[in-house]
């Protein structure tokens, strides 16, 4: 299915796609290049109002739980690291996934699909811990039990930003896995095979990677800066 | 109307190969991220150069982590150049939204810190920490004056 292409290619003279992409391929890029600047606005705006104020909270006192660990345990970083490595490994698989596909590897895809699948709910699981601790220590929308880095009263800015952004974030895991759910249902009743190519593995590849990239930027902006 | 798969280079076993080379790529800035954060947490006297300098570092990972994602998983370093740009170019906005409204945030404190006394002092209480219950919103901050 794949076809040679010389360098001088007239992508423009008609007869051929320009970008060399399929349209739904093409339109999961610029829906995620509008999401992105959904997510943007969303951090920026954190960001401002994070630069808005004399101190802010201490995310390494924040987040310094992990499950089942004693209580004064102090554990900065590890359970979100975790997390962390969980979303980069189910991007792994699905991009392998992918890779099974371009290769009509039936099996291939299945195996990856469900390890992607496995690894969004890990991942969705670890943040309904997360919001579950955060709510019995007090924090929610419009309630910051947290004090800023230097003893002050912190602001329900911190918690409304949180909860949001990582909100927003979480709902779109749990899309991703849906939709990768559907894609596992496709493969298993054939309608790629019979299709010919497994495309649409691909876009749903593209959203599961975007997951990923805002997972990194959210992390970053929370839980290390 | 006639399109080609981006995979027409290289075999499966030298894209797996790439995989595994971009997840460890990625694994390893992760650790070296999560190494500079527990860093600035042993240290909190570190001086406020230093931290900004670290956060700098963390930035400057989390940038090169994103670009590995896009790049490699999402395939994006193999796509028609024509393509890349309409993707890319539009995100150049970034460039400006972050540093506008940061630096509008920033004035904004000053602005406050500057020309409202209360604002200043206000944030400059010592409070204590509430009690974990959702009745109380407002942890009781440390009077200024005595109330007496």
């Amino acid at each position: 299915m794949s076809t040679a292409i010389s360098a001088k290619t007239k992508w423009w003279g008609g007869g051929k796609s320009p970008f060399n992409v399929e349209y739904g391929k093409l339109m999961m890029w610029y829906f995620l290049m509008s999401d992105s600047f959904t997510f943007g606005a969303f951090l920026i705006s954190y960001g401002a109002a994070r630069f808005s104020a004399n101190s802010w909270p201490d995310p390494n006192e924040v987040f310094n739980t992990f499950p089942f660990a004693p209580e004064g345990v102090h554990a900065p970083l590890v359970f979100v690291s975790i997390m962390t490595f969980i979303l980069i490994l189910s991007s792994v698989t699905m991009v392998l996934a992918v890779q099974a596909g371009h290769h009509n590897d039936r099996k291939g895809v299945i195996r990856n699909l469900i390890l992607t699948i496995i690894g969004g709910f890990a991942f969705l699981s670890c943040q309904a811990w997360e919001w579950t601790h955060l709510f019995h220590e007090g924090a929610w929308w419009g309630s910051n039990p947290f004090l800023n880095a230097d003893g002050t009263q912190g602001t329900v800015n911190f918690t409304n930003f949180f909860f949001t952004i990582t909100g927003f974030h979480g709902f779109h895991v749990f899309t991703g896995v849906i939709i990768n759910i559907i894609m596992l249902i496709m493969t298993l009743n054939n309608v790629f095979e019979k299709r010919g190519h497994y495309l649409m593995i691909e876009k749903a590849g593209l959203y599961w990677h975007f997951v990923d990239l805002v997972w990194v930027f959210v992390f970053t902006c929370f839980y290390l800066i | 109307m006639e399109y080609t798969t981006t995979q027409s280079h290289g075999d499966y076993a030298a894209i797996k190969k790439e995989i595994w080379k971009v997840t460890i790529i990625l694994s390893v800035l992760t650790i070296i991220e999560l190494s500079l954060g527990l860093l600035m947490y042993l240290n909190p006297d570190m001086n406020h150069s230093m931290k900004w300098a670290l956060k700098g570092a963390i930035i400057i990972l989390m940038l090169a982590k994103g670009f590995y994602i896009v790049a490699y998983f999402m395939h994006l370093k193999h796509e028609i150049r024509n393509m890349i740009m309409t993707i890319v170019l539009p995100l150049t906005l970034f460039v400006w939204f972050i540093i506008a409204f940061l630096y509008d945030g920033n004035s904004y404190n000053e602005l406050k810190n500057n020309y409202d006394r209360q604002y200043y002092e206000q944030s400059k209480i010592k409070a204590t920490k509430a009690e974990s219950s959702h009745e109380i919103t407002q942890p009781k901050t440390e009077q200024a004056t005595p109330t007496e």
